[in-house]
């Protein structure tokens, strides 16, 4: 029933010619020649990569610590991800790459430009298409299918980190399914806020087991993680972390019965698609307090665009219908 | 009507170019190169070459005039490019006490077998800005220069090592050796507690002024060790690999290196006669003050076999070693430069419900619904 | 000395497709995923077998082989050679350990369980069995929408009440790879067995 099983395929010959040439660099006099291989990575680090992905996999939530290598981004900007999306990516895969759940973001562009670069695959900004997603800080809108994997880059896979800063004392914490802290913490905002103050990185539990960090997403996308028939992978360049979570794995917000997990709710619909429900973006207008709402999500919010359906910033109706 | 942003791969190439542009700077001035780099600014190399962890004088050069002289964007582009390299294996130790010594000096004796060989030095110069050097002036006068010993078993016996020396007292403890391979900090991620060689890893790759900070703050009462320098040397050792097929070792090449061997004051506990203990610093290149940062944390970091009080930041291994390393810390505090706007919104929309809450009449964008 | 068989024709795609089949089977415990190789292994390696570890072992796994895979040297000269991969006699000590003849399983708790702080530590069994069919367990667990009808030929009788004692122990356990002609398929340590009835 596998959509995802390559066959071998003679297209892939090409694509691996047009890779020998894209690797040669250019080498002036006296330096030595400089070759990159497939999606960067040598074969023997993917092979360590892949065997921390089977291992995340088997143990949902639980943070497999790997030899991340150093990448030609920093730190930070997403080497997590990019190893994961590396170590999994085929000739035949499709890859799409958003940042704050847009494909034009200056780092999701970078991003993108180095596997078009490197591996020579096809990319795309169609949430549908895609049979790889990387992304940072975002779940896209759509609902996500079968058979594809969405890879997030994370920053600080601990999330105990901020409770507990030592990795000697969280692993134990860990070990023995010991989440008091994070319960005293969420329960300490309630005391003083009235409500949880996180928004973001809000701390899942995963399949009744592992505490987890989401990455940084909006607590809006949280419930997207629950029963997702996608493959969710989690690379941590930085800290050395891989986790993941199966398709249809249940995941839950840590709460209370007396204050259920909410999500944030916009009172406006996109200005640019009419969407309601999903996550926007506040753009400011001017300084005098002039501002928007449009989806965050920019494949989605184009893709309404392009069906036809407006908001009240949209382009007069003719323009949009074309 | 409003257009949303879009061009950031425009965006992108435009702000490349202009990096480009920039770095080349006024195109009527020769351009710098690489050879002019790496032999006349050598101590960037080094530590480039240091940090980078990849010994090859011409990369890092050429990283550095790419990194528009910034020595950790320089450090950077020579890890990201280890990365692609293949391990064929490990080499032996190399043997310091063999060393080509360019400079070596002990502030602990006087004299000793060898003497002290100031070498290329900045210490006892007055820094006086020197304008001569701003005319491209005469070269300058040539050094007078000892006879090298010219077979490395001369130059043992010529020159022994201050700690060697100290040993043969029973003075100092004995090198802490271990029965096995170390571990490889590139290879598996590091895991605490951490062994020595991890530790030396870690700091030989760590950022010199994180090392120069904590080594400086164990002089100033925060984990006092009481050190003295036994010995820096600087100078030329044979790297060697021991090849399977051919059963003996073969020499690669030689490197130049600086090594520091600190010598701390101890006074005993409980197991251990008071002695000497030391403190070991490791760098390419000519980095003094990168081996002595690093020798003083190395043995700060030794306090607990040693039966000593964690009392300072300089001991605590989690903290030195998860912040050690500049490539890493540079890429996480500048990735707060990438869009956090979708955690930005969420924020913004908690601050206001919260003022909101506190009485403020603001308008309320947002609310939250039960899911 | 017969001539060593060929590892991967090409082994950045060939790995990259191997692994691709095992991540899905991994991630979806009890489906049989294909594998198509173009290996031709000393036997009793088998095909899928060989793909499989030629995709996931090297130098810094230690491999521990079962009886019958050990008694044919050309096994491990072969994996050797495209691996590099220590053997270990210690199926403790093993990251992976292969195994031709499933029906004489070792006991799960002779291989590595993995620590309560790093449950990954925990040995992999890549098994080669002669077919899968849909009967007689009934899986749940993270992967599996509902449940999944899985059943393996051969495995020892007393499969069902090893998978759930592995169960009993997560984090951790072992995870367990099979290999068939064509198809792999994955029963990772988080498994469950329905209830019977």
């Amino acid at each position: 029933m596998n959509a995802q099983t390559p066959t071998p395929q003679a297209e892939s010959r090409q694509a691996e010619a047009r890779q020998a040439e894209t690797r040669q660099a250019k080498t002036p006099a006296g330096m030595p020649a400089i070759t990159y291989n497939f999606a960067y990575l040598d074969e023997q680090t993917k092979r360590m990569i892949r065997r921390a992905i089977l291992k995340a996999i088997a143990i949902p939530g639980y943070q497999v610590p790997f030899a991340s290598r150093e990448m030609p981004m920093p730190y930070g900007w997403g080497t997590g991800g990019v190893q994961v999306t590396a170590a999994i990516l085929g000739p035949d895969d499709v890859l799409k790459v958003i940042d704050q759940g847009s494909d034009d973001t200056t780092n999701a562009v970078a991003i993108r430009g180095f596997f078009e670069t490197t591996a020579g695959v096809a990319t795309t900004t169609r949430t549908q298409d895609a049979t790889i997603i990387q992304t940072r800080h975002r779940i896209p809108e759509g609902a996500l299918q079968a058979g594809q994997v969405l890879v997030y880059q994370v920053p600080i896979p601990e999330p105990l980190r901020f409770l507990e800063p030592r990795e000697t004392e969280t692993r134990k914490l860990h070990g023995l399914a010991d989440y008091g802290l994070m319960h005293v913490k969420l329960y300490e905002d309630i005391a003083r806020h009235g409500h949880i103050a996180t928004t973001y990185a809000y701390p899942v539990e995963v399949a009744g087991r592992y505490v987890m960090d989401p990455s940084p997403i909006p607590k809006f996308d949280n419930p997207k993680m629950d029963d997702s028939p996608a493959l969710q992978l989690f690379g941590a360049g930085r800290e050395k972390r891989i986790y993941a979570i199966p398709p249809h794995t249940k995941v839950v917000p840590l709460d209370f019965e007396d204050h259920p997990f909410r999500v944030q709710h916009f009172a406006k619909p996109c200005a640019l698609c009419g969407a309601h429900g999903v996550y926007l973006d506040e753009v400011i207008l001017d300084d005098r307090g002039g501002r928007m709402f449009v989806c965050s999500d920019t494949d989605y919010c184009n893709t309404r665009q392009a069906e036809g359906h407006t908001g009240e910033m949209s382009a007069p109706a003719p323009e949009a219908a074309e | 009507m409003y257009v949303a942003v879009k061009g950031g791969e425009t965006a992108i190439r435009n702000a490349h170019a202009l990096l480009a542009e920039t770095r080349r700077g006024d195109p009527a001035v020769p351009e710098i190169g690489i050879d002019q780099i790496a032999g006349q600014l050598t101590l960037a190399v080094d530590r480039v070459m240091s940090e980078g962890s990849l010994y090859d004088r011409p990369l890092a050069a050429l990283a550095i005039k790419q990194a528009r002289g910034d020595l950790i964007e320089a450090i950077f582009l020579v890890r990201a490019f280890r990365t692609t390299l293949p391990r064929f294996g490990y080499c032996l130790p190399v043997d310091t006490a063999r060393m080509r010594v360019e400079r070596r000096i002990s502030a602990t004796y006087k004299d000793m077998p060898g003497g002290q060989v100031l070498g290329p030095t900045f210490d006892y110069t007055h820094r006086l800005l020197d304008p001569s050097l701003a005319g491209g002036g005469a070269a300058p006068a040539e050094p007078a220069r000892a006879p090298l010993p010219d077979d490395a078993g001369a130059g043992i016996a010529a020159m022994p090592r201050v700690t060697d020396i100290l040993d043969g007292e029973g003075l100092i403890e004995p090198a802490p050796a271990s029965g096995e391979d170390p571990r490889d900090l590139t290879r598996e991620p590091l895991s605490f507690p951490a062994d020595r060689p991890l530790r030396l890893q870690n700091l030989a790759r760590g950022d010199e002024g994180f090392l120069l900070a904590l080594g400086y703050s164990t002089q100033r009462g925060y984990a006092r060790t009481h050190p003295f320098v036994g010995e820096v040397r600087f100078g030329e050792v044979e790297v060697e690999l021991f090849v399977e097929e051919l059963g003996f070792a073969v020499p690669l090449g030689a490197v130049s290196v600086t090594e520091c061997q600190m010598v701390n004051q101890f006074k005993g506990s409980a197991e251990v006669p008071p002695q000497f203990t030391r403190g070991y610093g490791f760098a390419f290149g000519q980095s003094e003050r990168k081996a002595m940062s690093m020798a003083l944390v190395d043995r700060a970091l030794r306090f607990a076999e040693l039966g000593e009080e964690k009392s300072a930041p300089a001991q605590d291994e989690e903290f030195v070693l998860s912040h050690s390393d500049n490539v890493q810390a540079t890429g996480f505090v500048e990735h707060l430069k990438l869009p956090h706007y979708v955690d930005f919104q969420a924020e913004l929309e908690l601050v206001r419900r919260m003022r909101a809450e506190h009485g403020d009449a603001l308008p309320q964008t947002t609310q939250e619904a039960a899911e | 000395m017969p001539a060593l068989a060929l590892g991967f024709a090409d082994p950045v795609r060939d790995s990259q497709a191997a692994f691709k089949a095992l991540m899905w089977a991994m991630a979806q415990p009890g489906d049989v995923v294909p594998l198509d190789t173009r290996l031709a292994p000393p036997a009793p390696l088998t095909p899928e077998m060989a793909a499989s570890a030629l995709a996931l072992i090297d130098y810094e796994t230690p491999v521990w082989l079962d009886p019958a895979l050990a008694a044919a040297p050309e096994t491990a000269d072969f994996l050797r050679f495209h691996t590099g991969a220590p053997l270990t006699g210690d199926p403790a000590a093993a990251r992976f350990a292969l195994v031709a003849d499933p029906a004489a399983l070792p006991a799960f708790d002779s291989f590595a369980q993995g620590e309560p702080d790093y449950p990954d530590r925990s040995t992999t069994l890549i098994l080669a069995v002669e077919r899968f069919d849909a009967a007689p367990l009934v899986l749940e667990g993270p992967g599996i929408k509902g449940w999944r009808g899985f059943g393996a030929h051969p495995l020892p009788a007393d499969f069902a009440a090893r998978l759930a004692a592995n169960r009993a122990l997560f984090p951790l356990g072992l995870d367990l790879i099979l290999t068939a002609p064509g198809a792999v398929a994955a029963l990772p340590r988080s498994v469950r067995l329905q209830d019977e009835g």
